[in-house]
């Protein structure tokens, strides 16, 4: 952990999670997000030289099934949810620059 | 009689014997809703005439008749377990309008078994709050008191369940979403094993942390629907292969010479007199029924609340970038896909959703991985190996499950930190991927508030848990206690 507790770059991280904040929202959440970080801090106090990370509390690995086609959601179902849509598209804004 | 108050296994009898039609029992709770719940507010959606058209099939197949465990029982869901055909909000403005085009794995479950899936209830958004205030819904009613908050996440479940509008419900637990609410509201929650309740169709908060679960009036119940949810499912890879036992058979066999220990973390300073008294009377009747008590120590309790809010925010970051108005929910247009996304997220997301995605945004980006995530990770390590060491000495393990009562609306609204902390005796057991069920042990004097009782056991051993539970619960009387609504 960082020797000096380091506040967030709020506009940057939230940039990185697509949230859109308010300039009131970004303040707030810099100050809680201080204290959070403060309290988190605690965890240098902990000797974890040569302890394994846990991902994951049951010890199972490569879960896999047998390569056959099973019914899924049919996709009219789906596309019932989707905001805009078209012949079974999602449609999003222009992605590419026209040339 | 009241068939509202009544609990599966008293129901289960009468419509056996056909005394009862699914449909009279759906009616009495659908009409203790419409009496109750504009006070109360533990459903956010409801359709009355399609709970009475399940019950009226029920009665029609038989069903009870052939034995089916819960055959004309109404049940209430948390709104972030999908049910075909109904919404599923979360309590968001960014899944308003999303209707479930599957069922979840629970849901199946819950068919096959003829339970009638009552409506969708209260909590806190995507589950991340100890209160069930971060609702876009607005705020659930603790039925002991109006003016106090039911805990939370699944704090609509917990009050629905108290307040009998419901006859049991669905929560999900990730840090105590289950036990803490039941708890507060004087009712019987369980959080299985990690892997004992498939996870398809729970929108996921933290996948290495959730497991969904029941809550109910009494242990006897919490049986019977454990058992109805519990089992391997191919599409959760996580879920684990292990045959289901029967739950019921393990009640009423007692606890003489049982181990339980009492982990000397979870008795600290500062935690409220009443609860602390009522935990330790409940202990002291276990030892007077035969328990044999075990002191001892989990070192690592104190980092659990840091490790959890690193891990839970880590994985919420990456689950809930899902939402980005592109194939369901809120959609808040934009000239290019990114500024969409901004937008959808910065609209649809409440404030304590937003703050715990920035933070695990954070703690996983570069630069502050290791220093975050990867720490936290291993100290997550240390915390599952004080309870593998724990359980060589006891059977059992046995705490409060909230270090108060519940407190009043808005006490700790403005405060996350504060609020973190209501989960600081609940956290650890996700973490380690054990089981837990909190039952009342007690109310505190003026006003008049549930206590709860949180009993822990190894992986997968739900039996042992719900046989000290049903010891105690059938040694006092606190399960028949009820708000005067």
């Amino acid at each position: 952990m960082p020797q000096k507790p380091i506040g967030i770059d709020i506009r940057y991280v939230s940039y990185l999670a697509r949230l859109q904040l308010t300039k009131a929202e970004a303040a707030q959440f810099s100050a809680q997000l201080k204290d959070i970080l403060k309290a988190v801090e605690k965890l240098n106090e902990l000797d974890v030289t040569n302890v394994e990370p846990t991902a994951h509390a049951v010890p199972l690995t490569n879960v896999l099934r047998k390569d056959e086609v099973q019914p899924s959601i049919a996709s009219a179902d789906v596309m019932r949810n989707a905001p805009q849509q078209a012949r079974g598209l999602f449609i999003v804004p222009k992605i590419v620059e026209q040339g | 009689m009241m068939l509202h108050t009544q609990t599966i296994h008293e129901l289960r009898a009468r419509l056996r014997r056909g005394e009862l039609s699914a449909r009279e029992v759906t009616q009495a709770v659908l009409d203790r809703i419409a009496g109750l719940d504009g006070k109360i507010k533990a459903y956010n959606w409801l359709n009355a005439d399609d709970a009475l058209t399940q019950a009226e099939a029920i009665d029609r197949a038989g069903s009870a008749k052939d034995g089916k465990p819960l055959a004309g029982v109404p049940i209430a869901i948390k709104d972030l377990i999908n049910v075909k055909g109904q919404p599923c909000t979360c309590a968001s403005k960014i899944l308003r309008g999303y209707i479930a085009p599957y069922d979840a794995f629970v849901i199946g479950q819950l068919r096959r078994a003829g339970a009638i899936l009552l409506g969708r209830t209260n909590m806190d958004e995507f589950a991340m709050g100890s209160s069930t205030e971060n609702s876009s819904w607005g705020v659930t009613r603790n039925p002991w008191d109006l003016e106090r908050i039911p805990g939370g996440s699944s704090g609509g479940s917990a009050a629905a369940v108290a307040a009998d509008e419901a006859i049991a419900a669905l929560g999900s637990d990730t840090g105590g979403s289950i036990r803490q609410p039941a708890a507060l509201c004087g009712c019987v929650g369980l959080k299985p094993t990690y892997g004992r309740v498939s996870r398809y169709g729970l929108v996921a908060f933290a996948s290495s942390l959730d497991q969904i679960g029941p809550l109910t009036k009494d242990v006897e119940d919490c049986a019977v629907l454990l058992g109805v949810l519990a089992g391997h499912d191919v599409k959760d890879s996580t879920s684990v292969a292990q045959a289901v036992p029967n739950y019921t058979q393990s009640l009423g066999k007692g606890v003489k010479g049982l181990r339980v220990g009492m982990p000397k973390e979870y008795f600290i300073a500062g935690m409220d007199r009443e609860v602390e008294a009522a935990v330790r009377g409940a202990i002291q009747k276990l030892q007077s029924l035969g328990a044999e008590v075990v002191e001892l120590s989990l070192p690592h309790t104190e980092y659990a609340v840091a490790v959890y809010y690193l891990i839970a925010t880590a994985e919420a970051s990456a689950n809930l970038a899902r939402f980005d108005g592109v194939r369901y929910g809120l959609r808040v247009d934009g000239d290019d896909p990114i500024e969409m996304y901004l937008r959808t997220r910065g609209a649809g997301f409440g404030p304590e959703v937003k703050r715990r995605i920035i933070l695990g945004t954070y703690a996983l980006s570069a630069g502050y991985y290791d220093a975050y995530y990867l720490r936290a990770q291993k100290a997550r390590t240390l915390i599952r190996r004080d309870f593998e060491k724990a359980f060589e000495k006891c059977d059992v393990i046995v705490t409060p499950t909230s270090p108060t009562a519940a407190f009043k609306v808005g006490e700790k609204a403005d405060d996350p930190l504060q609020m973190y902390l209501s989960d600081v005796f609940t956290l650890s057991v996700n973490l380690a991927g054990i089981c837990g069920v909190s039952i009342p042990c007690g109310f505190t004097t003026n006003p008049k508030l549930p206590i709860g009782l949180q009993i822990l056991g190894k992986s997968f051993g739900e039996e042992t848990i719900l046989r000290a539970a049903h010891a105690y619960e059938q040694a006092m009387d606190w399960h028949k206690q009820r708000p005067t609504l």
